[in-house]
């Protein structure tokens, strides 16, 4: 059922036998990064609890977590979601506004959350 | 008055593009903007479990590790952190890349793979579920591992944990999420009841596969954040 009164681009996705090879081949090495980084995640989380590590190797640990869901999410977004092969404008449409907004959240809420458990601290006695 | 273009203009000249400058269809557009306004909803819990460990200092400093309440692995009674949890996320993962094989045997018109992830992906996607009820069940047991004693159990006012506030979150949190995979699971069942019945093949392209699996990815998207922010930080 082909129509000619609408622009069809849900075509543009059709790729060759070839081609299938190699995204599967991609899709394969992305799935192996995803694994290691959540076992390296895991091995972390038993070998270091938060009880046991220090204050300063707890706040690495922490920040290493981060920086590890970051990449793992860049993964899932970029190839599994196809976002990476997107138009570029496209792109930016999805990405700037979200990560606008959610670092303005996340500035905000530490930002007070910080302020108000001061204040409880010096107030409380 | 005008009269009709008497010169061809040449197609150098003229913009070769289609209609959108997106290049992209109106259906996956609109599932990326619904995906937006989610995560920014899964932000707002994510971030609001932050204000409410740093606006209270006393109950942050009893706010449990993912490691000392989740211990326990189905039928063993050993201790095991966060190793459930862990298979969960390898689980919700691994769906996640028969859900993208499947996208891409959709992309190849190749109708027997497309049935065939899609199958691996409704299984993974039903075991995820079940882990999750069986979560669930665990942590509302509470320490003594058994539901019928109610003084021990954990609840929207109580928890043997630590603060209340921390089984108030875990419910949440977990409970929009595995929502989420539940919709996402049935969207998944409609899709593969269309793609054996070649309602996809008649309409000669498979995007509607593409347009769920974006959903089902952005499932998975969440639980990577949750598993860090919940149980490990």
């Amino acid at each position: 059922m082909v129509r000619d009164d609408i622009i069809e681009y849900s075509l543009d996705g059709h790729h060759s036998e070839e081609d299938g090879k190699k995204i599967r081949k991609k899709i394969w090495q992305v799935t192996a990064i995803l694994s290691i980084i959540t076992i390296l995640e895991v091995g972390v989380g038993i070998a270091y609890p938060k009880q046991h590590a220090g204050e300063t190797a707890w706040f690495f640990i922490k920040w290493g977590y981060i920086i590890l869901t970051v990449i793992k999410a860049a993964y899932i977004v970029m190839v599994f979601m196809h976002l990476g092969d997107e138009r570029k404008s496209f792109k930016m449409m999805i990405l700037v506004p979200y990560l606008l907004f959610i670092l303005y959240l996340i500035f905000h809420l530490s930002y007070e959350g910080i302020a108000v458990g001061e204040i409880w601290n010096t107030y409380r006695k | 008055m005008s009269s009709p273009a008497s010169k061809q203009i040449d197609t150098a000249t003229l913009w070769g593009g289609k209609i959108s400058p997106l290049s992209i269809s109106y259906g996956k557009l609109m599932m990326w903007f619904f995906l937006v306004s989610d995560a920014l909803t899964f932000g707002g819990l994510l971030t609001s479990l932050g204000f409410a460990k740093f606006s209270n200092p006393e109950t942050a400093a009893h706010w449990p590790a993912g490691e000392e309440v989740f211990t326990h692995l189905p039928f063993t009674h050993g201790h095991y952190p966060l190793i459930y949890v862990a298979l969960m996320t390898f689980i919700l993962i691994v769906s996640s890349v028969t859900m993208v094989l499947a996208v891409e045997a959709g992309h190849r018109m190749d109708k027997k793979n497309v049935i065939k992830w899609l199958v691996f992906t409704v299984i993974g996607g039903f075991i995820f579920l079940g882990s999750q009820v069986w979560e669930w069940s665990t942590f509302i047991a509470g320490k003594d591992g058994i539901l019928s004693t109610w003084a021990d159990n954990a609840t929207l006012a109580h928890n043997p944990y630590g603060p209340t506030l921390y089984a108030d979150f875990f419910f949440f949190i977990t409970g929009f999420h595995g929502f989420h995979v539940l919709t996402g699971v049935i969207f998944n069942i409609i899709i593969l009841v269309n793609a054996i019945g070649g309602t996809y093949e008649r309409r000669g392209h498979y995007e509607m596969v593409e347009k769920v699996g974006l959903y089902w990815h952005f499932v998975d998207l969440v639980w990577v954040f949750v598993f860090t922010f919940f149980y490990l930080v």
